[in-house]
C-alpha cells in the first residue's frame, strides 16, 4: 500500500515536470514509442493468452458451451489430478532444497580456492546449466536405461543390485528430481559465489578476531550477508521448477501409472496430445498461485530497484 | 574482483589451512564427476558402433572401436540438417528482434521518463516469471482461431516460433540491459544532449559502445534459450521440415523399438556444441548476464 502511494506520487510528480515544458512532452513521446515494442508483445503474447486460458477453462471440451467450473469440479475428482498436484510439490521442493544447499557448498568450496584455480574449476562446473536441458535429459534416459544402464553397471561394480531407475514409480520419482538437480545445481552455485565475492573479507577478519569458529562465522556473517540472494534465488528456482517440463517429458512422459506426471506435462497431456484444451488450460492454471505469491515477494524488491533506475531522487 | 581476493589471500591460506584446501579439491573434483558424466557418457556412446553398445559385455563407459559413422551419418541426413537450418534461422530472427526491441525499451526506461515507465519496468521483470508452461495451450488455441481468422495457418510453421519466442527472450535481456544502461554516467548523455544529438544518437553512439559487455550477456542469453527451447516447438510443430533440433532429436531419432542410441547421443552433443562453444568463448559475459538479473535486485 505504502509503495503504491510512493510510485503514484513519482508518476504524478513526473507528470506535471512534463506538462511544464514542450521539450519535457517531447522527450515522454519518444520515450513511449522505444517503450511500444515491448508492450505491444507483452500484452498480445502475455497478458492476452494468461486471460485468454483464464475463459478458456470455462468451456467444454469442443470449446461450445460455458461450464463455469465444471472442469474444476472435473478434476477434483480426478485422483490422477492430485497425484499430479502432490508430485508437483515434491518435485519442486525437494529439486529445490537439494539445488540450493549443493549450490551453497560448491559455492564456498570455490571460494575457498585461490583466485587464479578458480575460473577453471567454474568452468567445468558449470557446464551441466549450459547443455540445453531436453539435450541432457535425452542423455540421461539412456543412463536410466534399463538393460544397458550405464549407472547400474557402476552400481553393481561397487556390489549393489541393480536399480530399476526409470520402471518403478517411487524410483522414477527420484530419478527426475536428480536430473533437474544436477541441471540446476550449477546455477545456484554461480549466484552463492557472486553474493560470497561481495562480501567484505573484513567481516570475516573481525570475527576470526573474535575467536569465531568456521561454523559461527557460516551462521553469523555468511547467512545474513547472503540472506536476500538466497531468497531470491530460491524463489526464482521454485518458480521455474514448479513450471518444469522438459525433464518429465523426456524421461518417463508421466508414467509408471501417472505417478511423475507435474502440472506441465499433465496439462500438455490433457491439452495438446488428447485435444482437452479447456481441461489443458484449466490444469496450467494451478501454476498460478505460486507465482502470484513469488510475485508479492519479488515486487517488494524490484520496486526498490527500479526506483533507483528511474533516477527518482529520495 | 581478484585483486581483492589477493588481498584477503593471507588470511585465507594459512599454514592449518592447507588441509583444508586439499580437501576442497577433493569434494569439487566428486561434483565435476557427477557433473561431468553425464556429457562425458553421451560422448563415448557416440562413438560406438551399433553392434558394440547392443553388446552387453565389459564396461559401457569405455570405447572400445571408436568410429565417426554416427556424427556422418547425421551430417550426411538431410532431415538433421533441416532441423539445424530451422534452428539457426529461428535463433537468429529471434536473437535479432530481442535485441531491437530490448535495446530500444531499455534506454528508454533507464534514461527517459514517460507516464507509467516506473510501473512498465516492474512489469517488464513479472512476465519474465511467467513461465511458458502456464501460456502454451492458450496460444495454441488463439494461433488455431486466428488461422480461421485469415486463413493463415499458423500451427506447423517452423516461423510460428520467431513469433512465441521473444516472450521468453525479451523481459529478461530489457531488465539486464536497463541495469547497464543505468550505471553509465548521466553525464555523457547530457553533453551530447548538449551538443544536440537526437535520442537515437545517443543510443547508438553513446550507449551502445559503452554498454557492449551487457549487450554481449544479453545476445548469449537469448540466444542460448531460443537454442534450447522445447516446449513450444513440441507442442506447435510437427512436420519434420518444420521441426527445430531438440525437438526433432527426441521425436524423430526416437522412433519405434529400436533406438539407434549411438546417433542419439551424437545429435544431442550436436546440438549442445553451439551454446556449449559459445559459453567456452565468452564465458564471462555468460555468468555476468547470468548474475546479472538476480545480483542487481
Amino acid at each position: 500500500m505504502a509503495q503504491a502511494s510512493v510510485v503514484e506520487a513519482q508518476v504524478k510528480e513526473a507528470a506535471q515536470r512534463d506538462r511544464g515544458s514542450g521539450l519535457a512532452a517531447r522527450r515522454a513521446r519518444i520515450a513511449f514509442l522505444f517503450c511500444l515494442p515491448l508492450i505491444l508483445l507483452v500484452v498480445a503474447l502475455v497478458i492476452y493468452p494468461a486471460f485468454y486460458s483464464l475463459y478458456l477453462a470455462t468451456l467444454n471440451k469442443s470449446m461450445t458451451r460455458f461450464v463455469g467450473l465444471g472442469n474444476f469440479a472435473f478434476l477434483f475428482r480426478r485422483e490422477t489430478f492430485w497425484m499430479v498436484v502432490e508430485q508437483s510439490i515434491i518435485f519442486a521442493v525437494s529439486a529445490v532444497i537439494f539445488k540450493a544447499l549443493i549450490g551453497f557448498v560448491l559455492a564456498h568450496l570455490l571460494h575457498a580456492l585461490p583466485p587464479r584455480g578458480q575460473r577453471a574449476w567454474r568452468g567445468l562446473l558449470l557446464v551441466p546449466w549450459v547443455i540445453p536441458p531436453a539435450m541432457s535429459t535425452l542423455v540421461w534416459w539412456w543412463m536410466y536405461e534399463p538393460s544397458y544402464s550405464a549407472l547400474n553397471w557402476l552400481l553393481m561394480g561397487i556390489g549393489f543390485a541393480p536399480v530399476p531407475w526409470l520402471g518403478d514409480p517411487y524410483w522414477a520419482r527420484f530419478s527426475v528430481i536428480l536430473v533437474n538437480v544436477w541441471y540446476g545445481a550449477p546455477f545456484f552455485m554461480i549466484m552463492y559465489l557472486a553474493a560470497l565475492k561481495s562480501v567484505p573479507a573484513e567481516l570475516y577478519e573481525s570475527a576470526e578476531i573474535d575467536g569465531a569458529n568456521a561454523w559461527q562465522k557460516l551462521v553469523y556473517v555468511t547467512l545474513p550477508m547472503l540472506r536476500n540472494i538466497i531468497a531470491i534465488t530460491v524463489l526464482f528456482s521454485l518458480i521455474v521448477t514448479f513450471a518444469n517440463f522438459d525433464i518429465v517429458r523426456i524421461l518417463t512422459a508421466g508414467g509408471p501409472r501417472d505417478m511423475t506426471h507435474v502440472f506441465a506435462t499433465y496439462a500438455f497431456k490433457l491439452g495438446i496430445e488428447s485435444n482437452d484444451i479447456p481441461l489443458g488450460a484449466c490444469v496450467s492454471l494451478f501454476m498460478f498461485p505460486i507465482l502470484a505469491v513469488a510475485a508479492v515477494f519479488i515486487l517488494r524488491d524490484v520496486h526498490r530497484r527500479s526506483r533507483e533506475i528511474a533516477g527518482v531522487s529520495g | 574482483m581478484s585483486r581483492a581476493d589477493a588481498a584477503a589471500a593471507p588470511y585465507r591460506v594459512g599454514r592449518p589451512r592447507r588441509w583444508a584446501l586439499w580437501a576442497a579439491y577433493g569434494c569439487l573434483a566428486l561434483f565435476c564427476v557427477f557433473f561431468l558424466a553425464p556429457p562425458l557418457y553421451a560422448l563415448v556412446t557416440s562413438l560406438k558402433t551399433s553392434q558394440e553398445i547392443a553388446a552387453l559385455e565389459g564396461n559401457p563407459w569405455f570405447v572400445r572401436e571408436p568410429t565417426l559413422a554416427n556424427y556422418a551419418a547425421l551430417l550426411g541426413s538431410p532431415v538433421f540438417l533441416q532441423f539445424f537450418w530451422n534452428s539457426t534461422r529461428v535463433a537468429v530472427i529471434v536473437v535479432s528482434v530481442t535485441m531491437i526491441i530490448s535495446t530500444l525499451a531499455a534506454f528508454s526506461l533507464a534514461r527517459m521518463r514517460f507516464f507509467g515507465s516506473t510501473a512498465l519496468a516492474t512489469g517488464v521483470f513479472l512476465t519474465y516469471l511467467i513461465p511458458e508452461t502456464l501460456l502454451f495451450i492458450p496460444k495454441f488455441q488463439i494461433f488455431t482461431w486466428l488461422r480461421d481468422l485469415t486463413g493463415i495457418e499458423f500451427i506447423n510453421r517452423w516461423w510460428l516460433l520467431c513469433i512465441v519466442y521473444p516472450t521468453l527472450t525479451v523481459p529478461f535481456c530489457t531488465w539486464i540491459l536497463i541495469g547497464y544502461f543505468s550505471s553509465i554516467p548521466k553525464e555523457l548523455d547530457e553533453a551530447a544532449i548538449v551538443d544536440g544529438a537526437s535520442y537515437l544518437q545517443i543510443l547508438f553512439k553513446v550507449f551502445l559502445p559503452v554498454a557492449l559487455p551487457g549487450l554481449i550477456a544479453a545476445t548469449i542469453f537469448a540466444f542460448t534459450v531460443c537454442w534450447a527451447q522445447f516446449l513450444y516447438p513440441l507442442a506447435f510443430t510437427t512436420s519434420l521440415d518444420q521441426l527445430v533440433l531438440p525437438v526433432g532429436i527426441v521425436t524423430n531419432l526416437i522412433k519405434g523399438d529400436v533406438f539407434n542410441w549411438g546417433q542419439i547421443m551424437a545429435g544431442a552433443l550436436l546440438t549442445a556444441a553451439p551454446p556449449v562453444l559459445l559459453y567456452a568463448f565468452l564465458m564471462d559475459y555468460y555468468i555476468a548476464g547470468l548474475t546479472a538479473g538476480a545480483t542487481k535486485g
